[in-house]
């Protein structure tokens, strides 16, 4: 845990939602969007802000699949598994992600930091089928080669932003 | 700001003759799916084009309207994912499909400026055009009640809702109907919850107007979590307000004056849209204090999930709401007495909002006319798997499972044979070839052991192996399973150990049974909705597959050729040349044989890579 971490961006979201334990949500929600997960050194903060224990918030946090306690990748791969997307192959996709993101079993989040592939249930976009989403931009009727261009053209989507 | 009936009706007045005026339109579809592949940049391209040659063209309603002006709109999804971008071209009501940048500047130059039809860009089908969207098969035989602005009007406007007479229902219950009365035509039309349950929305608002305890909640459940079901998706990204109007008009009956609708986190658009929709409504003062001049109050607010599908379910939707985990309570008490802080909550799903609003508009008897006697009105099934057009439509109740999978949805895709079609998602059950002509209401299907669900039919063909699908739902219900009652969360993972071990081969004699035994314990001592129902996919797949979890257990094949662990790869000894191509392309040398006589594969080492496969010339390596 960080001794020094900033709490302004923190603060300023408990002041928007008035501090409520009704708005412990959207209030998870606005921190992860900001610092895409949720940092441990949160916790005392809101427990004592909101007047709830930390337990409370931690089982909030920790039963919500959106939330995460670890950092995601800079692209943020779903693969969507809803009936649909899984009647028309939507696995196959997800293991072509993993194998040439170089994941081992049960990581979800590439050593670089920069790529995260989960799955999702439904996206709703069952027309499309099998989608996948990255960073919330929607891909349609997506086969394993084209996951392999996407991830290359992010690749260097990546290289040039370093440049 | 609106300051009375009055002005209200002035304003629609105004907006449904501006929208009358216009003649000439485009409209671009602007749902998930043409948006993914490439709408907005049509829709872009196309107001550019016109700018470029000079064609009067306006993008928003205008409030003088001028004949020759051509309108260019984005009209939400029309419901025909399968061909998107769609792209409607009125006065003529053509349907241009899989319309691309580059087909932008023939549109503008043959269809706007000569009115001349772009036949290839037309739908087809059979060797017949179809130019007109409501002559296409796929629209002739749907009634679209709930879903009748999707495709229509632009969501971002409240003026384009008040120009096809939008709040007219919530107006008239207003200022000339009693809370006793609106309730009175709800509950005479018989209108049942859209969401899964088949509840009468008039009893439970009239369950809630009788507390009397204060404050009252009216909550839409926009969690819509089904796998495949993409129906209220479309209602509140298309036609907020619609669901507005419904939530509004519940308020009114049952004596609320706040509303939450819960939308859950895979759905940003439509949050997006339903907050721009409050807002609107807010600013024409149709929600906040003394709407309209009178003592009404109506305040909305908007929850987002978090990813947790047990939400969708009463009491842990309104604990998710509250800011606690999403965790379901013992009933009762019901929700109607003690829902969202612990209050008198009147609970309904997006659709069922989306229809009670046409309802008061036209009354009971004429909703009544639609569908069968006690599942009257119309459904929206969200039609994907492996058939022909994949979408959204929206049937009378009572249509059959045939004219729903072959009239309106074209049948298969690629020639596959129809097996079955997975009804009501993962709580739902399957229904096959013998279910075809059964008719699509609440009553019919819980007949035969299934349920209406959410709508979401998922059709497959004979590729599709029956036991993987029923491990596919209990792995899903396990996943989401909250943890807080032991027959879920430890029945749901016995069963989904079973099947696993049946589709890797290595189910054991007496596991069909095990399973049997499994579902019924769990069925009736789960605390929920979700795990009373998770056991339904397994139970209806044996029912009606048994022949394939037998085949699975005890002759270690699946007839699908689906599963892969239980995949053969042979060689036909009639077609095989005996060449040696295959053994010498094998990566673990599984292949064995003298030259010019059949070659064998030795399924003990092969690795099933499908080497040998692309190998042969002859076509002579099978799998399955």
């Amino acid at each position: 845990m960080e001794k020094n971490f900033d709490f302004t961006l923190v603060d300023e979201i408990l002041d928007r939602y008035g501090c409520k334990e009704s708005a412990m949500i959207a209030i998870l929600q606005d921190i992860q969007e900001h610092y895409r997960y949720l940092p441990r050194e949160i916790f005392p903060r809101l427990a004592k802000r909101i007047g709830v224990g930390e337990a409370q918030i931690y089982g909030v946090a920790t039963f919500y699949e959106n939330f995460s306690l670890e950092p995601e990748g800079k692209y943020v791969f779903k693969v969507c598994d809803g009936t649909a997307c899984h009647v028309r192959k939507s696995i196959p996709i997800l293991e072509r992600l993993r194998s040439d993101l170089g994941l081992r079993e049960g990581q979800t989040t590439t050593d670089d930091g920069n790529f995260t592939v989960a799955t999702v249930s439904c996206l709703g976009a069952c027309g499309l089928a099998p989608v996948l989403t990255v960073n919330n931009k929607v891909y349609p009727a997506m086969t394993p080669d084209k996951a392999s261009e996407l991830i290359e053209s992010l690749k260097k989507e990546l290289e040039n932003a370093e440049k | 700001m609106l300051k009375n009936r009055e002005e209200l009706q002035q304003l629609r007045a105004a907006c449904q003759k501006a929208f009358a005026a216009e003649e000439k339109k485009i409209l671009v579809c602007t749902g998930t799916g043409c948006v993914s592949s490439g709408s907005l940049d049509v829709y872009a391209e196309l107001v550019r084009l016109m700018k470029d040659a000079g064609i009067a063209c306006s993008v928003e309603l205008q409030k003088d309207p001028h004949g020759d002006e051509i309108r260019v709109t984005k009209g939400g999804c029309p419901g025909f994912c399968e061909i998107g971008p769609l792209v409607r071209i009125e006065p003529q009501g053509w349907l241009y499909t899989k319309v691309s940048v580059s087909d932008c500047e023939e549109i503008i130059a043959k269809t706007i400026k000569n009115g001349e039809l772009i036949e290839r860009l037309a739908y087809k089908l059979d060797g017949v055009v179809y130019a007109k969207k409501d002559e296409i098969p796929f629209y002739q035989k749907q009634k679209r009640l709930a879903l009748e602005h999707c495709g229509e009007i632009d969501s971002d406007s409240i003026e384009e809702y008040l120009g096809v007479g939008g709040y007219v229902a919530f107006e008239k219950a207003l200022f000339d109907m009693r809370a006793d009365e609106v309730i009175n035509e709800i509950t005479e039309s018989n209108l049942r919850g859209r969401g899964g349950g088949g509840f009468q929305t008039g009893r439970k608002w009239s369950q809630v107007a009788r507390q009397t305890s204060l404050p009252k909640y009216v909550v839409c459940n926009g969690d819509e979590g089904d796998p495949g079901a993409f129906m209220d998706r479309s209602i509140m990204e298309d036609d907020p307000h619609r669901m507005l109007e419904g939530m509004m008009i519940a308020g009114l009956a049952c004596g609320a004056s706040e509303g939450y609708i819960y939308v859950r986190a895979e759905y940003p658009v439509a949050v997006k849209k339903l907050k721009n929709a409050i807002a609107q409504a807010e600013a024409l003062g149709l929600l906040g204090d003394n709407i309209l001049g009178t003592d009404f109050c109506f305040h909305m607010h908007i929850n987002r999930g978090a990813g947790a599908f047990v939400c969708g379910e009463g009491s842990a939707l309104t604990a998710s709401i509250e800011g606690k985990r999403g965790m379901p309570r013992v009933k009762p008490p019901r929700t109607v007495e003690h829902g969202l802080f612990d209050q008198p909550t009147v609970l309904n799903n997006v659709e069922t909002f989306a229809n009670v609003a046409k309802i008061i508009e036209n009354g009971a008897e004429w909703y009544k006319g639609i569908g069968p006697e006690k599942s009257p009105g119309t459904k929206a099934f969200a039609v994907t798997g492996n058939i022909k057009n994949t979408g959204l439509i929206e049937v009378p109740m009572g249509t059959t499972l045939r004219e729903v999978i072959f009239d309106i949805c074209g049948g298969m895709r690629d020639g596959g044979e129809f097996k079955a079609v997975q009804i009501g998602g993962p709580s739902g059950g399957c229904l096959t070839k013998d279910d075809l002509d059964l008719p699509l209401d609440f009553d019919s299907l819980s007949r035969v052991g299934a349920m209406i669900g959410s709508g979401g039919l998922v059709v497959m063909d004979s590729n599709t192996c029956m036991v993987e699908v029923a491990r596919f739902f209990m792995n899903f219900t396990q996943n989401e399973s909250c943890g807080k009652c032991v027959p879920c969360r430890e029945g749901t993972k016995r069963m989904l150990e079973i099947l696993e071990r049946i589709v890797a081969g290595e189910g054991r004699e007496g596991d069909i049974e095990l399973l049997l035994e499994l579902a019924d314990t769990i069925s009736h001592t789960a605390l929920c909705g979700l795990g009373k129902s998770a056991a339904n996919p397994v139970v209806s797949t044996i029912k009606n597959f048994r022949d394939e979890y037998e085949a699975h257990i005890k002759e270690k094949r699946c007839p699908a050729g689906a599963c892969e662990k239980l995949k053969k790869i042979w060689i036909d000894p009639d077609l095989c040349k005996g060449c040696s191509k295959c053994a010498r392309q094998c990566p673990v040398d599984a292949i064995s044989g003298k030259v010019k006589e059949p070659f064998v594969i030795d399924s003990a080492k092969c690795i099933k890579c499908g080497a040998c496969i692309s190998a042969c010339a002859f076509h002579a390596v099978k799998e399955g």
